[in-house]
């Protein structure tokens, strides 16, 4: 790819790169997770799961991607 | 199985906003064996209320089967999900991480842990004041893990916790109820709030005496699930804290310094006047 056409982020602290125009909805889906099963954080901001769609990934976004875990 | 002596009644229940609690055991479910085991350990317990954690994805790895033993023991039991914040270090953190859990968990209730000494893992009370004020603004039920510290914990309430969870000692430390002044000072200055003992639980006679002190709940995690029973251990849990319970509201006789007979012999003993 092009490097305009490559978005390069972080994921859960790993660099990470995705196709320019990503949203936050395709790269949950990229990564095979269903929608509901994770929490997103960028750059230590919560998105809501309806505003995935609107979140399109910047250069340089840290992505978080949470899931249910044990817990005391 | 049941005890006819530990019956609880409707009468006992305690609150959370609107829902009405009959234990008051509430249970981790970090580091049990098996899922099995957790479940197992949930059904003995009687909770119905455990509480859960978030982690990030790569770091999960998966998790084996455990969430899925949890919503099933849930489905089972009616017992509700306690999302907690553990392992965050600022207001800021733990209030997205809330906002997070209560997306995944479909609950606004919230275990909210904010840390500030890695040694102890104490909690920060300034950071623990700011998210919560910020959550209960915003429509979260917040459970602070808090120390016993008195005006603190006043703080909290102020800021809008729906109750307080004072720490018995470290987490995971089993040590107990350290600080009994401090604890019985908080239960006494505080009489009308909801008070949970949540960390430093190591053994069921511990959390016997935290109902005895007038305490209305209390949290464990690793005392159970790091028994060599931990199914056993949690049914010995809740008989504990059923009898603390009991025992409160029967009334503990009051301590004192010097002897007094409990067995009315009355006059001289039988021996010393009688055996010439």
């Amino acid at each position: 790819m092009n490097t305009s056409d490559v978005i390069a982020l972080t994921l859960d602290g790993k660099p990470y790169e995705v196709p320019a125009a990503t949203t936050l909805a395709g790269l949950v889906e990229s990564l095979g997770h269903a929608p509901e099963k994770v929490s997103t954080a960028v750059n230590g901001l919560f998105v809501p799961r309806g505003q995935r769609q609107a979140r399109v990934m910047q250069q340089g976004d840290a992505v978080l991607l949470f899931q249910p875990i044990v817990g005391g | 199985m049941s005890h006819p002596t530990l019956t609880r009644t409707p009468a006992d229940a305690w609150q959370v906003g609107e829902i009405r609690l009959q234990s008051r055991f509430l249970l981790g479910t970090a580091g049990y064996p098996s899922p099995q085991i957790l479940q197992d350990a949930i059904a003995a317990a009687g909770t119905q209320v455990v509480t859960v954690g978030l982690k990030r994805t790569l770091a999960a790895a998966g998790d084996n089967g455990f969430i899925a033993a949890i919503r099933q023991a849930l489905a089972d039991s009616g017992a509700r999900l306690l999302p907690n914040t553990a392992g965050c270090r600022s207001a800021r953190e733990a209030v997205q991480l809330a906002q997070m859990a209560r997306e995944l968990y479909d609950t606004p209730w919230i275990k909210l842990e904010v840390v500030g000494d890695e040694h102890t893992l104490q909690p920060d009370m300034f950071e623990l004041h700011a998210a919560a004020a910020e959550l209960a603004r915003d429509g979260f039920t917040v459970f602070p893990y808090c120390t016993e510290d008195l005006v603190s914990c006043r703080r909290l309430l102020d800021a809008g916790c729906a109750l307080l969870m004072p720490w018995g000692a470290p987490i995971g430390s089993g040590q107990g109820l350290l600080n009994l002044f401090g604890l019985r000072t908080l239960r006494e200055r505080l009489p009308d709030t909801t008070l949970i003992i949540d960390a430093g639980i190591g053994a069921p006679s511990h959390a016997a005496q935290a109902l005895e002190m007038g305490f209305d709940a209390v949290l464990l995690n690793s005392a159970v699930a790091q028994a060599r029973d931990p199914v056993a251990m949690a049914r010995a849990f809740r008989l504990a804290i059923e009898a603390g319970r009991l025992a409160r509201g029967a009334g503990v006789m009051a301590t004192q310094d010097f002897a007094v007979a409990s067995t009315p012999v009355g006059g001289e003993p039988l021996l010393l006047g009688g055996a010439a």
